[in-house]
């Protein structure tokens, strides 16, 4: 296996783990942090095909990647506080009769 | 060779933060594996020569969006179930799809045969990929930097939202105390 299949395997082991954790872990936060280790184990791939082609746009897309990740966050997080200042827990259980 | 190393090295690393984190308790630890296996990656973007992916990584990912979750876990140590339970009752589905998923990632991995590698001098040195940026990207750009400005609005909005809620609230509940 050379170092890129390598890395490839890396990156499909990090989403697994990611996904992995978002479904067995009971914390909200926590569970925000397994979607990003997805995320980066999306970008790793993205990075290893954009290197071995030598493509720039793979860069540049990773960079727009990154931006859209920090804005995801910045929504995320207010949403996540204005929940647990509604119900005073951070267990998904908790909000199960939320009906949008 | 070398560079081999330093790959391997480095995505121990990533993925041994990866796994720490199903273990750690406490929030603001799974945060701090998050953050080695996040210089883990940075480090193997430096190896591979993209440095200015590496750059990013770290101060996007590592400066920004994670340092935004440590003030969320400092804003809510919340000792509740959460906290004494890590996991929850889909731990057993949880390990059979992540048996069920790795296996299927190495089946496709071994499989497929690899494009060649293209050689490319200097694609991803700094002063090339911000020429090629400005040059063919910047309206991409430019959307992004909207796209951020929303998610800030949008922040500020759902805060509000609230508030406004909680002054209705108060209120409804002083004109019923006044008339009952």
């Amino acid at each position: 296996m050379d170092d890129m299949a390598f890395l490839l395997a890396v990156s499909g082991l990090l989403f697994t783990l990611g996904l992995v954790g978002v479904i067995v872990r009971r914390n909200l936060l926590v569970m925000l942090m397994f979607l990003e280790l997805m995320l980066n184990g999306v970008i790793l791939s993205l990075v290893v095909f954009s290197h071995q082609l030598g493509s720039e746009a793979g860069g540049v897309l990773v960079f727009l990647v990154f931006v859209v990740a920090a804005a995801e966050i910045a929504i995320a997080v207010p949403i996540l506080l204005l929940l647990v200042r509604l119900k005073r827990t951070l267990d998904p259980g908790a909000y199960a009769g939320l009906k949008g | 060779m070398i560079e081999t190393l330093f790959l391997l090295v480095f995505a121990s690393g990533a993925l041994l933060g990866a796994v720490a984190m199903f273990f750690l308790r406490h929030p603001m630890r799974v945060a701090l594996a998050l953050i080695g296996t996040m210089l883990s990656l940075a480090a193997i973007y430096a190896a591979l020569g993209m440095h200015v992916i590496a750059v990013f990584q770290v101060l996007i990912y590592v400066g920004a969006v994670m340092v935004f979750m440590i003030y969320a876990v400092m804003l809510l140590d919340v000792r509740d179930r959460s906290f004494t339970e890590r996991f929850s009752a889909l731990g057993v589905a949880g390990l059979a799809g992540l048996l069920l998923l790795v296996g299927v990632l190495l089946d496709g991995l071994l499989r497929s045969e690899m494009p060649p590698a293209a050689v490319v001098e200097d694609a991803f040195a700094v002063g090339t990929f911000a020429v090629t940026f400005m040059e063919g990207y910047w309206v991409y750009f430019a959307l992004t930097a909207v796209l951020l400005l929303v998610a800030e609005i949008a922040a500020s909005a759902v805060i509000d939202i609230r508030r406004r809620g909680r002054d209705r609230d108060a209120a409804d509940a002083a004109e019923a105390q006044k008339h009952g």
